[in-house]
C-alpha cells in the first residue's frame, strides 16, 4: 500500500471505500444547540385564549427580570372560544376569562407568589390587541390603581422604521 | 493485557439529543416582554381637591372615538408631530409666554440649580379610541422626553444618555420628568 501510493501520488488505489464518519462529536454539537436554546428561551406559561397582535412602537424598553413580570392579556377570543364568548374582546388572566373586577384578586393572587421584597416590583405588561378599543383598557388601568399595582408595561413590538 | 473494552456506539446519541432539542423548541418561547413602561398614579381620595395649574402650563391632548388628534386645541393630522410639539412645549427655548413656565429648581444629583419646565402633558382619550393610537401617542411623548434628555447630555457632558453615569442619568431625567396626566376617558362613542 505505502509503495504503491508514493510512487503514483494522483493514481486512485481503487478499492478504498469512504471511510466512516466519527458521530461521537455529533451529540456534543446537539448538545450544545440545546442549551443555547434553554438558556435564552422560556417555558411557554399559559396557553392563549384570545388573539393578540401587539402594536409597534419604537421608544421600546426591555423588561429586566422575566420572574417579575406578570401579564394581563386583552383581545378578542380566539376560533375555538368565540363561538362561546363572543367577538367582543376579552380580557384572559392566567389560563382564565376575565371580567375588570377579577384584576384586584388577581393582583394579590400574583403578589402572594412572590415574595415580601419582590412585591413592589412587580411589572404588570398589558398585552393588548391593536385593534382593542381603550373601554376595556381604562378599565384594566383603573383596576390596577385600585389594587395598587402602579408600574405599568404596555407590551409592543420593535418598529425598525422611525 | 486486561481485555480491551468495547468501544460504545454513540451514534443514537445525536437522535436523543435532537429530540430534546426539538422538545425544547416546542414547548419554550423566545420572545422577551418589551414594551412602553408608565407608572400609574394612585387613585385619587374623593375629597382630594384636584390641584389648579396655570393654563400656559397645560400641554392638552385629546383623542377622539376616530384617532383623531386634537392639541391645545388644534388638529394634528399625524402623530409624529406630536413629538416636535412637546418638545417645543416643554423646553420653551424662546420663553413663549403661550408654552410651558420655566422655574429654577435644585438638582442634587447634578449638584445645581437648573431650569425645570413646569409643564404636564395631559392626555385624554375616548372609550372608543383604538388601542394602537393610544399607544402611539404614547409612544411619541415618550420619545419627546427621550429626545431632550439625549439633547442635554450631549450639550452638558458630551456624551449620549445611555453613556452617562447613573447619578448623571438620574439627574437628567429630573429634569425632563414623564410627566403625563391621563384624564379619565370620555365616552362620546357611546356604548361601553
Amino acid at each position: 500500500m505505502e509503495g504503491k501510493n508514493k510512487m503514483g501520488r494522483f493514481k486512485k488505489t481503487g478499492e478504498k471505500g469512504v471511510p466512516d464518519l466519527n458521530m461521537g462529536s455529533m451529540s456534543d454539537i446537539i448538545f450544545m444547540f440545546l442549551f443555547f436554546f434553554m438558556v435564552i428561551t422560556t417555558m411557554r406559561e399559559s396557553s392563549l385564549f384570545v388573539v393578540i397582535q401587539i402594536p409597534k412602537a419604537t421608544e421600546i424598553q426591555k423588561l429586566e427580570k422575566k420572574a417579575l413580570v406578570s401579564s394581563i392579556n386583552i383581545g378578542k377570543p380566539n376560533q375555538n372560544y368565540i363561538k362561546k364568548y363572543g367577538p367582543e374582546p376579552r380580557i384572559q388572566l392566567n389560563d382564565q376569562f376575565a371580567e375588570p373586577k377579577d384584576i384586584v384578586e388577581f393582583v394579590e393572587v400574583e403578589k402572594r407568589r412572590r415574595n415580601e421584597v419582590e412585591r413592589t416590583m412587580i411589572t404588570w405588561s398589558l398585552k393588548v390587541d391593536e385593534k382593542v378599543k381603550m373601554g376595556i383598557v381604562t378599565d384594566v388601568k383603573q383596576e390596577l390603581r385600585k389594587a395598587s399595582a402602579f408600574k405599568v408595561n404596555y407590551a409592543s413590538r420593535k418598529d425598525i422604521k422611525r | 493485557m486486561a481485555k480491551k473494552t468495547p468501544g460504545l456506539n454513540t451514534g443514537s446519541m445525536a437522535d436523543i439529543s435532537f429530540l430534546l432539542l426539538t422538545f425544547f423548541l416546542l414547548t419554550s418561547s423566545i420572545n422577551t416582554d418589551q414594551g412602553i413602561q408608565r407608572r400609574l398614579p394612585p387613585p385619587l381620595a374623593p375629597e382630594q381637591d384636584v390641584p389648579e395649574m396655570n393654563r400656559r402650563n397645560v400641554l392638552q391632548i385629546l383623542v377622539n372615538m376616530n384617532d383623531q388628534l386634537l392639541v391645545n386645541g388644534e388638529v394634528l393630522t399625524d402623530v409624529r408631530q406630536l413629538k416636535n410639539r412637546t418638545k417645543e412645549f416643554i423646553a420653551n427655548p424662546t420663553n413663549n409666554p403661550s408654552l410651558s413656565e420655566q422655574h429654577s429648581k435644585y438638582i442634587e444629583d447634578l449638584g445645581e440649580n437648573i431650569m425645570v419646565s413646569k409643564g404636564v402633558v395631559s392626555l385624554q382619550n375616548d372609550r372608543s379610541t383604538s388601542y394602537s393610537m393610544y399607544l402611539s401617542v404614547q409612544n411619541q411623548l415618550t420619545k419627546a422626553f427621550n429626545e431632550l434628555r439625549e439633547e442635554y447630555a450631549q450639550q452638558n457632558f458630551g456624551k449620549s444618555f445611555d453613556n452617562l453615569s447613573e447619578s448623571q442619568q438620574k439627574g437628567i431625567q429630573k429634569i425632563y420628568p414623564i410627566s403625563i396626566s391621563e384624564a379619565e376617558p370620555s365616552n362620546y362613542g357611546g356604548k361601553k
